[in-house]
């Protein structure tokens, strides 16, 4: 069979039913319309920030120095140092992210609709916690360190202040998406409004948050490895140091270590997550 | 009134709730022990990080005061009295934050466009192969657990000051969280368009242009701009390390002691951020919709 008889001729088409096979021409041009202004702002966003091929070149035979640089990754003499640096990053973030997560539970429950009946202090929380929220983590480690010096515990609290406003979102929303029979069960049967929040809505928030919880310490984790960078304790210390000083078997050495960790932190929490929340599903 | 529930005798009543007060027990035990371990790693993590509760109860006052000094001027008048004065540098200010845009722009454009075209070998239905697809996602992973900053500090080296740093750093972020993202809406779709468009002789790319793209495109654009959110807040700090943006001025700010100025810029920067919230969300609801529309 002839492939012309099975595909008639196709301009025949277009001119009989040119409109299905064409689509509207908002169809057809918008597209293009939206692919052109975008290139548009980024060719004017490249213009003012001083984009040139030839220092995009520079940068990267530069990054191709440093790369050749970075093998074999090394630790140097410092091997212990790094390890206790890394062991101070995962304690600010365990730590940090505990406390959040205590601090933002009542929080939580006065940013509920219906566990607040009050909308005036529903509001206060809410707004409090997006403009704490607003604030990047590294900000907040500066604050800190003017109040508890360069250290550590001012990462813990800088973790701390940033999460508590993402728990206390989280925790709202999770409290709001309930099943209220529970809760109006343990009142109707004389318990108060702390008996109805206790047995009625902890039981079912419960895994929610704690999923959530460990979801945010692996990114806590990452978090903490860089608030280092401005004198608030960690491993990111090191890093901002040996980049600075051109260390790059050790950069890459610090780079791995942090992965590691991250991945390791990855799947306890998962496991952990599946253990605690896994059995809760099933049994209620 | 006699109670209608019938009364179990006692020794029934000790035989069923004998198990119920072990299986209650040992639940306790276990909420226990947990407790515990989790107090004991409380300790140990409060000993590494240094905390110091006394010494957070004495300075703590600095805390409050560090934010009541935030809105009084040098003059010593509240800031409110005089907003022309708080906002001097207003017109330095909304330069640095549109560069800081503009940064966030470009970084999440070319993070999308890199994610777009890696995001197909990293799925399970559209991947070439598996051990590519092991590498692409492997690839991806490594892409978005380095945080953004210390690429932006490797580059700042790399490429010296000002934006461009910046905008590498967040746009390598970008390509590995919209990667994953992207592949999981790709593993998601309606696979008979695709074997479809194959089974009518169409190439890998072909099928992808007309059997997936016009299914995941909405998906994709959504959270290409919820990406692009999150990266005005990042580009916000890329001026702490050089890489450009309103971070430089900021960070100047903090350490140079200029409450006032620190207070103006984070007011700047927490309105641009819902500013760009709300623009965002209200486009990706449209998006959302046009999806459901289809």
């Amino acid at each position: 069979m002839k492939l012309s008889r099975m595909f008639p001729d196709q301009s025949e088409i277009r001119l009989k039913h040119g409109a299905l096979v064409g689509g509207s021409a908002r169809e057809k041009f918008l597209p293009f319309v939206v692919a052109g202004l975008l290139l548009a702002v980024a060719i004017f966003a490249m213009f003012r920030l001083e984009f040139s091929l030839s220092r995009l070149g520079a940068g990267i035979i530069q990054l191709g120095t440093f790369l050749g640089l970075m093998f074999p990754p090394s630790p140097g003499t410092q091997f212990y140092a790094l390890l206790k640096a890394l062991a101070e990053t995962v304690a600010i973030a365990f730590l940090g992210t505990l406390f959040a997560a205590a601090l933002a539970f009542p929080l939580g429950f006065m940013a509920a609709r219906n566990t607040m009946a009050n909308a005036v202090v529903r509001f206060m929380t809410r707004r409090f916690s997006d403009s704490v929220r607003g604030v990047d983590t590294l900000i907040w480690a500066l604050i800190w360190i003017n109040v508890v010096g360069l250290g550590p515990f001012a990462g813990v609290l800088a973790i701390m202040t940033s999460d508590i406003g993402a728990f206390s979102k989280l925790y709202s929303e999770a409290i709001e998406a309930i099943d209220r029979k529970a809760g109006e069960g343990v009142v109707s049967s004389g318990g108060s409004g702390l008996h109805a929040i206790r047995f009625g809505i902890v039981p079912q928030v419960m895994p929610v948050l704690i999923s959530q919880v460990l979801y945010y310490f692996e990114s806590n984790t990452r978090s903490a490895t860089i608030i280092g960078i401005v004198g608030a304790g960690g491993i990111g210390l090191y890093l901002a140091e040996t980049i600075r000083t051109y260390d790059w078997d050790k950069v890459a050495f610090i780079i791995l270590m942090i992965l590691l960790t991250v991945a390791i932190i990855d799947f306890l929490s998962s496991r952990l997550r599946l253990a605690i929340v896994g059995n809760k599903t099933v049994s209620s | 009134m006699a109670s209608a529930v019938p009364v179990l005798p006692a020794h029934r009543v000790a035989e069923l709730s004998a198990p119920y007060r072990r299986e209650m027990a040992a639940k306790s035990r276990m909420t226990l022990i947990g407790v515990l371990v989790l107090l004991i790693m409380t300790v140990i993590a409060g000993n590494v990080a240094e905390v110091d509760l006394r010494k957070l109860a004495a300075n703590i006052h600095r805390f409050t005061d560090y934010f009541g000094r935030l809105f009084y001027l040098d003059t010593g008048a509240s800031v409110f009295t005089d907003v022309r004065e708080w906002f001097w540098g207003l017109g330095n200010w909304s330069r640095h934050i549109f560069d800081t845009l503009l940064i966030a722009y470009l970084g999440t454009l070319f993070g999308a466009i890199g994610a777009f075209l890696l995001c197909f070998a990293a799925t399970v239905n559209l991947a070439v192969n598996p051990t590519r697809r092991f590498f692409a996602r492997r690839f991806l992973e490594f892409c978005r657990t380095v945080p953004e900053i210390v690429f932006a500090l490797i580059f700042v080296v790399a490429f010296g000051l000002g934006p461009v740093p910046g905008v590498l750093a967040i746009m390598i972020h970008t390509f590995g969280a919209l990667g994953k993202l992207f592949a999981e809406v790709v593993e998601n779709i309606d696979m008979k368009p695709v074997e479809g468009a194959i089974a009518s002789g169409a190439t890998r790319w072909q099928a992808i242009r007309y059997a997936v793209v016009p299914q995941v495109l909405p998906n994709f654009a959504s959270y290409a701009l919820l990406r692009f959110e999150i990266n005005v807040r990042g580009a916000s700090v890329m001026g702490f390390v050089g890489a450009g943006g309103i971070g430089q001025e900021l960070i100047t700010a903090i350490r140079k002691f200029y409450y006032s100025d620190v207070s103006a810029i984070l007011l700047l920067i927490i309105a641009t951020v819902m500013i760009i919230d709300l623009v965002t969300e209200r486009i990706r609801n449209n998006l959302i919709s046009m999806d459901h529309a289809r």
